[in-house]
C-alpha cells in the first residue's frame, strides 16, 4: 500500500506544483525516485512530528496541499494537538498518512502498531479518515486526496487484500465498497484485514454460508445506507479491524445504526479488547493470537448464527 | 475589555504591548482594506493568551470596530480569550503553547519557495521555550536557513505560577538560540526605538533565522502589577481597575 501510495504521489506531483511531502526522517529507499524528481516538493523534517504537523499547517495555509508521512503513531498521536488545533481547527489542506496502520510492523513491537487511530482521528471535526483495503483503493484514495480541499488522515496497512474490482469501477470517497454479495451475515471489514474476512468468507461459503463483505475504505464520513441495507437484508453484522473495538470502526457502526433506528440481528465487534498488541510476531501471528484472523471471523459468523438458531428453537418452544 | 469580559492574562499582555505597537504602528506591512493580501508580512501571536494584546492593535489599526473589543470574553463573541482567527488580521489561532513557530516556520518556507518578498514574525513568551517543539522548529528554521522569520521573545521571566528561575531556567538563553544556529539580538521591549531598530536589522546574520530577546517586564506599566505572579491570570476590578487605568493614562 506504502508503494501503491508514493506511486500516486509521484505521477500526480508533476501536475500539482501545490503538493508538498514531508516526512519525519522514515521511508528509506521507498521515497528515493519521488525525491529525485521533485526535490522541491520534498522534505524530511527531521524526527519531530509536532513540528512537522505545525509547518504542515503554515505551508497549507500558504496554499500548499501537504502530506505529511510516517509510521504507526508518530504522524497522529504523537502530534495529536497539533493536527486538532492546527490543522484541524484551520481547514489546513493536510493529509495525514500514516503507514503500518494496525499490526503491520509486526515483531517490531506494539510502539509501532496503530490500534487507536481511527477511533481518535474520526472524532476531529473536519477530519476525512480513509482506511484501503487493497493496492487498489489505497492508490485511489491517495489519487483523491491530491486533489480534495481540506483534513485528511490516510491508513495504509502492510498487508492488501486481494485486488477485485470491477471493470469500469469507480472509486467512491465516503462510501462503502461491496466486495462481496451474500445473505446470511455482513463482515464489514476496514484496511488490509479484510482480506482475512474474505477467506472466512471462502471458508464459510463452503459450509452454505455466504457472507457479504464490505470494505469500509472511508471510516469518516461513514455510509450508513450501505450499513442500513446491509443490517436489515443480512443475519447480522460482525465489524473487523486490526485496531481497538472501542470507538474504531465498530463503534462508529454501532453509531451509526442505533442513530439511525436499524438494529442488527446481531451485532459483534471484532478487534482489540482493552489489550495493547505486545504479543511477538509477524502480522499474521498477531491476528491469530488475537483472534482477527479469518479462523476467527470464521468461528465467531458459526457461534452466531447457531446462538441465533437455538434462540429460534426456544422462541419455538414456548 | 479584560475587565469587563472577566478574563485575560493581563500581566502577559502588557508584557508584549510595547512589541505589538510597534509591530502593528507601521512596521509590519499589513493592510486592514485587505487583510489576506498574500504580499503582507504574516504574524503569528504564539503566546495566544495575549490575544487581547493583539484585538487592541488590530482594532486600532481599524481591522475591526474599536467597540468589538468589549465583546471579549463575552458570550458569542468571536473574541476569545486566546487568539482567534475569526477576526480579520488574525491568520493562526494559537493557545496551546509551543505550536505557533512551527506554523510560522511553515510560512516561511512557502515564502521562500515562492520566492515571495514578505516576511513572517512570531512572538513566543519565554514560558513556551519550555515546549520541546519551540526547539523542534528553532532546529528546522536555522537548517533551512529562513532569513524571512523573525522570533521576538517576550522574556518577562515569569511564567504561568511562578518565575522561570524557580521553574525550568533557560539562562543562557541568548547563547542556546545563537547555538541553534540563529542571529540574536537583546533588546529592551519596553524601548519603541530599539525593537524598531532590531526588527529593521533582521536578518542580523545572512541566511539565518532571527530572534530577538525583548527584556520585558511582566504587567508593565502597573505599578502593583509588574514583576509579579498574581497577574498572570488575575483580572483588575473596582477599585484595582481605576488605579490600573489611571497609572496607564498618566503614561500613555
Amino acid at each position: 500500500m506504502r508503494d501503491a501510495f508514493i506511486r500516486t504521489l509521484t505521477d500526480l506531483a508533476p501536475q500539482h506544483p501545490e503538493l508538498l511531502l514531508l516526512t519525519g526522517d522514515l521511508g528509506f529507499k521507498v521515497l528515493d525516485q519521488y525525491i529525485a524528481r521533485f526535490p522541491r516538493q520534498f522534505l524530511n523534517v527531521g524526527v519531530a512530528e509536532q513540528n512537522m504537523s505545525g509547518l504542515a499547517a503554515g505551508l497549507a495555509l500558504e496554499g500548499h496541499t501537504v502530506f505529511t508521512y510516517s509510521i504507526g503513531n508518530f504522524p497522529t498521536l504523537r502530534c495529536l494537538e497539533q493536527i486538532r488545533n492546527d490543522i484541524c481547527y484551520h481547514g489546513a489542506n493536510v493529509k495525514i498518512v500514516c503507514i503500518g496502520g494496525g499490526m503491520s510492523y509486526g515483531a517490531v513491537g506494539f510502539s509501532h502498531h496503530a490500534t487507536e487511530d481511527l477511533a481518535i482521528l474520526r472524532s476531529l471535526p473536519g477530519m476525512l479518515v480513509f482506511s484501503p483495503c487493497d493496492l487498489w483503493e489505497a492508490a485511489e484514495a491517495a489519487r483523491y486526496l491530491v486533489s480534495h480541499r481540506g483534513p485528511a488522515y490516510l491508513r495504509l496497512d502492510k498487508s492488501a487484500a486481494p485486488v477485485n474490482v470491477e471493470p469500469g469501477e469507480a472509486f467512491r470517497p465516503g462510501s462503502i465498497r461491496t466486495v462481496r454479495e451474500g445473505s446470511d451475515v455482513t463482515l464489514a471489514a476496514t484496511g488490509g484485514i479484510l482480506g482475512e474476512a474474505l477467506l472466512a468468507a471462502d471458508a464459510l461459503a463452503e459450509q452454505g454460508i455466504f457472507c457479504r463483505v464490505l470494505s469500509v475504505h472511508t471510516v469518516k464520513p461513514l455510509d450508513t445506507d450501505t450499513l442500513a441495507a446491509a443490517a436489515s437484508e443480512t443475519g447480522g453484522i460482525i465489524s473487523i479491524e486490526e485496531h481497538a473495538v472501542d470507538g474504531g470502526l465498530g463503534g462508529a457502526i454501532s453509531e451509526a445504526l442505533m442513530e439511525a433506528g436499524v438494529f442488527p440481528g446481531f451485532f459483534v465487534r471484532m478487534g482489540l479488547r482493552n489489550t495493547f498488541s505486545s504479543a511477538v510476531g509477524s502480522q499474521q501471528y498477531l491476528r491469530k493470537v488475537y483472534s482477527l484472523d479469518a479462523a476467527a471471523i470464521a468461528r465467531t459468523v458459526s457461534a452466531r448464527l447457531a446462538r441465533g438458531a437455538d434462540r429460534f428453537l426456544t422462541v419455538a418452544a414456548r | 475589555m479584560t475587565s469587563v469580559g472577566g478574563g485575560a492574562h493581563i500581566g502577559a499582555v502588557f508584557s508584549c504591548a510595547d512589541i505589538l505597537a510597534v509591530l502593528y504602528g507601521g512596521f509590519l506591512r499589513v493592510d486592514p482594506t485587505a487583510p489576506k493580501s498574500p504580499s503582507r508580512d504574516r504574524f503569528v501571536l504564539s503566546k495566544g493568551h495575549a490575544g487581547a494584546g493583539l484585538y487592541a492593535v488590530l482594532a486600532e489599526r481599524g481591522f475591526f470596530p474599536v467597540e468589538q473589543l468589549l465583546t471579549h470574553y463575552q458570550d458569542g463573541s468571536d473574541l476569545s480569550g486566546h487568539v482567534s482567527h475569526k477576526l480579520p488580521g488574525v491568520d493562526v489561532s494559537t493557545g496551546s503553547l509551543g505550536h505557533g513557530l512551527s506554523i510560522a516556520a511553515g510560512m516561511a518556507y512557502s515564502a521562500k519557495l515562492k520566492s515571495a518578498p514578505h516576511r513572517v514574525f512570531c512572538l513566543l513568551s519565554d514560558g513556551e521555550c519550555d515546549e520541546g517543539s519551540t526547539w523542534e522548529a528553532a532546529l528546522f528554521a536555522a537548517h533551512h536557513g529562513l532569513s524571512n522569520l523573525i522570533a521576538i521573545v517576550d522574556y518577562n521571566r515569569i511564567q504561568g505560577i511562578a518565575p522561570i528561575a524557580e521553574v525550568i531556567e533557560l539562562a543562557p538563553f541568548a547563547e542556546k538560540w545563537t547555538a541553534f544556529g540563529w542571529g540574536v539580538r537583546e533588546v529592551d521591549g519596553h524601548d519603541h526605538q530599539a525593537l524598531h531598530t532590531a526588527l529593521a536589522a533582521a536578518p542580523f546574520v545572512a541566511g539565518k533565522p532571527s530572534c530577538i530577546l525583548a527584556h520585558t517586564v511582566k504587567g508593565k506599566g502597573v505599578s502593583f502589577m509588574e514583576n509579579s505572579v498574581l497577574w498572570h491570570y488575575r483580572i483588575p476590578r473596582g477599585a484595582e481597575f481605576d488605579a490600573a487605568l489611571a497609572e496607564l493614562e498618566a503614561h500613555p
